[in-house]
């Protein structure tokens, strides 16, 4: 029945064993480093690499979507309206900033480590998720919106019966790009300071270790994709639980 | 009653509504009627507040509708517009009961209402009660808009060019419903349309609207004898002004009515005792007939319908 569960789940299957079974694949990696270096990533168990990398998006994440949902409702009502080209065009300029940028930017100001980073990630994030929730507020057809209005529901009624329902698909589909980006983006951390899993990656491009690159980078691509088969199940349910919206 | 006195509204410079007065008494149905830009919707718009009055008096049963909670004031007048504004992410059922949930009734009452509005309207509650509106045909959606607007049994109804963007099949058998819903209710209603056969067909009186002023306020057969300016005249069309008087009157009211009914003759060319005057006529010119028996429902013959008569009538 639940038929859109089964691909994440079997995604972060495939990524719990790589995090786990990856240092017995020593043999097969041993031809990728010369003999005097190690194979397998040595300072953190990758677990504990991919949990901070999660920790570190997920809250990076829900402060992004607060402060872009929060300001994208805002600007959209009568009283914030003024303040809605300067919202539009802050989405739009801020994807064309490189993500690196963001980081390199972070650091005069608040030095190195998991701080700068969280901040730097939640900055980003915050854009693409602004642009769709106003998209997604802006597309609803205006006489939805009279006619709420007109047959009686208060301005939260209307938010919330009528606005959020039908613009979530759009919401949702920005915190997806918003959170695959930062998957990728959290990894550059390990530049910083922040511990990731771009950690073996940046290791191995410091020491020339082909064998740390594949592991880091695998597990980032493994990560990447679970997450992401995550927001299309959530997209599946949401669709089924709204099924007028399907057409 | 909706009583209008003085009433403006200004955006910015521009006067959208000037100074008009207007009575709609109660049960009766006033069509608000004007080219694009004349403030017709605007004046609606006034009636529910979702534009604030810049001068002027609105009051409803008495009551100025500054003084009123504007949830409340809403929640009593049904609403509908072009373009239905359904909520497409839910049932019809849903969309139908949104007014009565806002005032709290309990789920039965709520359900057997909208039961009894979906059959009102034609359409049968086992097949459409859980559609989505982007499953419904244009003129469907719009019948459900309509029931929508019934739904807490509201004294007045506010219609926003509801059938506007339905094709001309569609438009008239609405209109034919909303007359026949319109004699059992008898709602306040305001309806605002740029047809003037929409308007002839559905207004108790017709308020025409030039430039956000009221030119005149008529029943529909004054504004076709005696149009108050050129403006008016041009509205209703010079040539084809007797065919909208037809229009207007139905054969029972102008025909010689046998002293009983009889057994009509089948096979025979005639006309129902509720088609328009303009009906017979066509039929008349078509046929090469100059008198027209009258049938109802059942079969009999009521009486008939002469020539004579029917010019007299529509002169």
């Amino acid at each position: 029945m639940m038929r859109h569960w089964l691909t994440p789940a079997l995604w972060l299957l495939v990524l719990v064993a790589g995090c786990l079974g990856l240092p017995a694949l020593e043999p097969w990696l041993q031809p990728l480093v010369d003999g005097r270096q190690a194979v397998i990533y040595p300072r953190d168990s990758f677990v504990t690499l991919l949990l901070n990398h999660l920790q570190l998006v997920a809250i990076s994440a829900a402060a992004a979507t607060l402060v872009a949902l929060g300001g994208g409702i805002a600007v959209t009502r009568p009283w914030g309206r003024d303040f809605l080209p300067m919202a539009s065009q802050l989405a739009s300029i801020g994807q064309t900033v490189p993500p690196v940028a963001v980081l390199a930017l972070a650091v005069p100001v608040m030095g190195f480590g998991d701080g700068p980073t969280f901040v730097a990630l939640a900055l980003y994030g915050l854009l693409p998720i602004l642009r769709n929730t106003l998209a997604g507020l802006q597309g609803i057809d205006p006489a939805v919106r009279e006619a709420a209005t007109g047959m009686g529901m208060s301005s939260s009624q209307v938010l919330l019966r009528v606005e959020l329902p039908l613009a979530g698909r759009v919401i949702l589909a920005g915190i997806r790009t918003s959170v695959t980006i930062n998957i990728a983006t959290a990894a550059i951390g390990s530049t910083i300071g922040a511990q990731t899993l771009g950690d073996p990656v940046i290791a191995g491009l410091v020491n020339g270790n082909t064998a740390y690159v594949l592991q880091g980078a695998v597990l980032i691509g493994l990560l990447a994709v679970t997450v992401d088969s995550l927001f299309e199940a959530l997209e599946q349910q949401w669709l089924k639980r709204t099924p007028g919206l399907s057409g | 009653m909706i009583e209008l006195t003085n009433v403006s509204r200004r955006f910015g410079e521009v006067t959208a509504v000037d100074r008009i007065s207007l009575t709609v008494e109660t049960g009766e149905t006033c069509v608000l009627v004007g080219s694009s830009g004349c403030g017709k919707s605007t004046t609606l718009r006034m009636i529910n507040r979702l534009l604030p009055h810049s001068a002027g008096d609105i009051r409803v049963d008495g009551q100025d509708i500054r003084e009123v909670d504007l949830q409340q004031l809403r929640l009593n007048m049904g609403y509908a517009i072009q373009g239905t504004g359904l909520f497409p992410h839910w049932t019809v059922a849903r969309n139908i009961a949104l007014v009565p949930q806002l005032q709290g009734w309990e789920r039965a009452r709520v359900e057997a209402r909208v039961t009894e509005l979906l059959d009102m309207l034609g359409l049968s509650p086992a097949e459409y009660a859980d559609k989505y509106p982007a499953q419904l045909s244009g003129g469907q959606a719009q019948r459900v808009g309509v029931a929508r607007a019934l739904a807490a049994d509201p004294n007045i109804l506010l219609m926003d060019e509801p059938f506007g963007a339905l094709d001309a099949i569609t438009r008239e058998n609405l209109q034919n419903e909303m007359l026949r819903i319109q004699r059992r209710l008898r709602k306040t209603t305001v309806f605002v349309t740029h047809d003037i056969d929409e308007a002839l067909r559905l207004a108790d009186r017709i308020a025409v609207m030039d430039q956000g002023r009221i030119l005149q306020h008529d029943t529909p057969d004054a504004i076709l004898r005696q149009p108050a300016s050129a403006f008016v005249e041009s509205l209703v069309g010079s040539q084809d002004r007797g065919l909208k008087l037809a229009a207007l009157q139905s054969v029972a009211e102008v025909m010689q009515r046998h002293p009983q009914p009889r057994q009509a003759v089948p096979e025979k060319v005639s006309v129902g005792a509720q088609d328009s005057l303009r009906q017979a006529l066509s039929v008349m010119l078509w046929q090469q007939l100059s008198e027209l028996p009258v049938v109802d429902d059942q079969g009999l013959e009521l009486g008939v319908l002469t020539r004579e008569r029917l010019w007299r009538e529509t002169a």
